[in-house]
């Protein structure tokens, strides 16, 4: 019972278990023929979902690109807009007007939006039904439909209680009021996510709560406060339907001012362009559309890259 | 004395001080001021938003009656003999709502179990992006991608149709099929990240394949969130209106079911409405806000389906 047992013991131990192993592989793939041709089939259809929307995504920049091509040049970005001459026709003011239409927004919604995400996050006593009302109320407003905001904007902003006529002003804080919901959302997901304990810190330093949320929260949510901004803004540069309702159908010639009327924007004079029968309009539109990709894209991006870049998990 | 700190302290016991502020501190009352109001603008918005669509709405129906409104079959509000059936354009609506779920339903959900369970973790960091990528893509371009390369697409894809002038609400419905996808895709994907590994692995250990896993533990787990992610793709089908306005045309109001017609819907009949040119206080003008109002109550009771779902899936397992 020495050195000599010891061995065939270890092949009787291999033995048994690779006859339990065997045991098992058989009971578990007694099925495995059908789970196989499932799994494969499940897999494909997954794939081919997913490949078709990114086939779309794709194919409408290459389609684009194509179509556009040929009136990629600087006139494009530096020529007046023209019904006669497309050829030498561009977007000179219609990207003046959505640099002023943005320029508002942006000045409009990093200070409310911030605001109210902080207000939510760090004052708001959710017990209250005031504060319950204006959390419910914000969500809703993230889903009401943008040509919504653009009959608000007629009624209210343009005529009615403000009236200041059809200019880029109105223009701005229709914008503004139709992306509040993203930037407060996204601001209070930011503000969430800095943990309590570095509040807490503070405030038992003898901090008040405006300097704890100057000093401690705001620089720790920054990125995700910036993402949300950044996103809120790519998604005004884009939005056109509203703006049909504010003013923004006129075909300019001269360079917009914020509070005079006439102004437009670049996805509503790519619309304008489309909507005229000749071809040579056609490829202008489209050369519109790619300006306004690489624009939209590269502030997504960028807001990706933010979010990535410094997210911080405590 | 430990129930009446305050009383120790006025007693004049040094030690023990007042945790209160010593002086009042107006500043920081006033920055709370400000920023409640920064946050009660966005009701003050809803208010507006209410009274610019229901004042209007208001002196509409006292000169059409409200049955002729949901019952006519004709909408024709400019012209002479005005008739002011909403059907037709409602009917438009649906249309778009019903096809493009019909496209983003299966690519979505599809697209997100593959993203929250199957897809290695470098595919996943590629996808996110890129579906955030096709969410980001301003309507105006899709609609237009719709117009240009969809339709002669559809018309060579299926001959037999008998398709007529460039407008088609089908292939409008499918563009906006496929600007509802990020949105199916995010909102699920959240939701069945959030159903917690125990299960998966409980799942495993009984035998269970992946498959199974997938579409008998996780989907039917996170299907609140799933059934959340479709009513809001549906809201956002309502409201859209560049794709509609540029694909399907917004000079057709017809009755009709006919996907590959040129049809009107609600959105695009404001859109085309107020591009052209409109007198404030006549009947035209107020059946923009009739119209909006109608819209702003449908996507807002879908809104209100999918917070209550959404919250759900939250409490179970967040």
């Amino acid at each position: 019972m020495t050195a000599g047992s010891t061995e065939p013991r270890t092949k009787r131990v291999a033995l048994a278990t690779s006859g339990a192993r065997a045991a098992t592989l058989a009971a578990l793939q007694s099925s495995s023929q059908r789970d196989k041709v499932v799994h494969t089939v499940f897999i494909s259809m997954m794939l081919i979902a997913l490949g078709l929307a990114l086939l779309g995504l794709v194919s409408l920049i290459v389609f684009m690109a194509i179509e556009g091509g040929p009136r990629l040049q600087w006139e494009l970005l530096t020529g007046v807009p023209s019904t006669i001459s497309p050829e030498t026709a561009g977007f000179r003011t219609a990207i003046l007007g959505t640099l002023y239409v943005i320029g508002g927004v942006v000045l409009l919604i990093v200070p409310l939006g911030v605001g109210a995400a902080i207000y939510l996050e760090e004052y708001a006593d959710s017990t209250k039904w005031w504060n319950r009302l204006i959390e419910l109320n914000i969500q809703n407003l993230a889903g009401v439909p943008s040509i919504v905001f653009g009959i608000l904007g007629l009624a209210f902003i343009v005529r009615g209680p403000i009236s200041i006529g059809f200019v880029a002003a109105a223009g701005s804080l229709t914008l503004a009021l139709l992306v509040l919901p993203t930037v407060i959302l996204a601001g209070r997901e930011a503000i969430r996510a800095v943990p309590p304990s570095i509040t807490d810190g503070s405030l038992a330093l003898g901090a008040t709560r405006w300097q704890t949320i100057k000093g401690q929260v705001l620089p720790a949510a920054l990125p995700g406060i910036l993402t949300g901004i950044i996103l809120a803004v790519a998604r005004a540069i884009g939005e056109a339907a509203p703006l049909l309702l504010v003013g923004a159908v006129t075909f300019v010639t001269f360079n917009p001012k914020f509070f005079a009327d006439g102004y437009s924007t670049l996805p509503v004079m790519i619309f304008q362009y489309a909507n005229r029968p000749q071809e040579e309009f056609r490829i202008l539109a489209a050369a519109g559309v790619i300006v306004m990709l690489v624009l939209v894209l590269l502030m997504n991006s960028l807001a990706v890259w933010l979010r990535d870049r410094f997210e911080r998990r405590w | 004395m430990l129930d009446t700190p305050m009383a120790a302290s006025s007693a004049g016991a040094d030690v023990r001080r007042s945790l209160e502020a010593a002086s009042p501190r107006y500043g920081e009352k006033a920055i709370k001021v400000f920023l409640f109001a920064c946050a009660a603008i966005s009701v003050a918005v809803t208010v507006a938003i209410v009274i610019s669509l229901f004042v209007p709405t208001f002196s509409f129906f006292q000169e059409v009656s409200i049955v002729e409104f949901f019952t006519g079959t004709l909408w024709a509000p400019a012209f002479s003999n005005a008739s002011f059936g909403v059907l037709p354009i409602v009917v438009g609506t649906a249309i778009v709502v019903v096809i493009s779920l019909g496209v983003a339903i299966p690519i979505g959900l599809l697209s997100s179990i593959y993203l929250s369970e199957y897809a290695p973790a470098g595919v996943r960091r590629v996808i996110k992006p890129a579906l955030e990528v096709l969410a980001g893509i301003p309507t105006v371009a899709i609609g237009l991608f719709a117009f240009w390369f969809m339709r002669p697409l559809a018309e060579s894809l299926l001959p037999f149709l008998t398709w007529q002038g460039p407008f088609s609400i089908g292939v409008a419905a499918v563009a906006v099929g496929l600007l509802i996808v990020p949105v199916i895709t995010s909102v699920s994907d959240d939701a069945m990240r959030a159903v917690p590994m125990s299960l998966r692995e409980g799942a495993f250990a009984l035998g269970a394949s992946k498959f199974e896993v997938s579409t008998k533990i996780v989907f039917p787990a996170a299907i609140s969130g799933i059934v959340a992610a479709v009513v809001l793709a549906g809201s956002r089908a309502v409201g859209e209106t560049m794709v509609v306005l540029i694909a399907a045309g917004a000079g057709n109001p017809r009755l009709t079911f006919d996907p590959t017609k040129g049809v009107q819907t609600m959105t695009s009949f404001i859109a085309g409405r107020a591009t052209g040119d409109i007198a404030t206080g006549t009947i035209v003008y107020d059946t923009i806000f009739a119209v909006g109002a109608l819209l702003f109550i449908s996507t807002l009771v879908l809104n209100m389906i999918a917070i209550r779902f959404v919250r759900r899936f939250r409490e179970v397992y967040e």
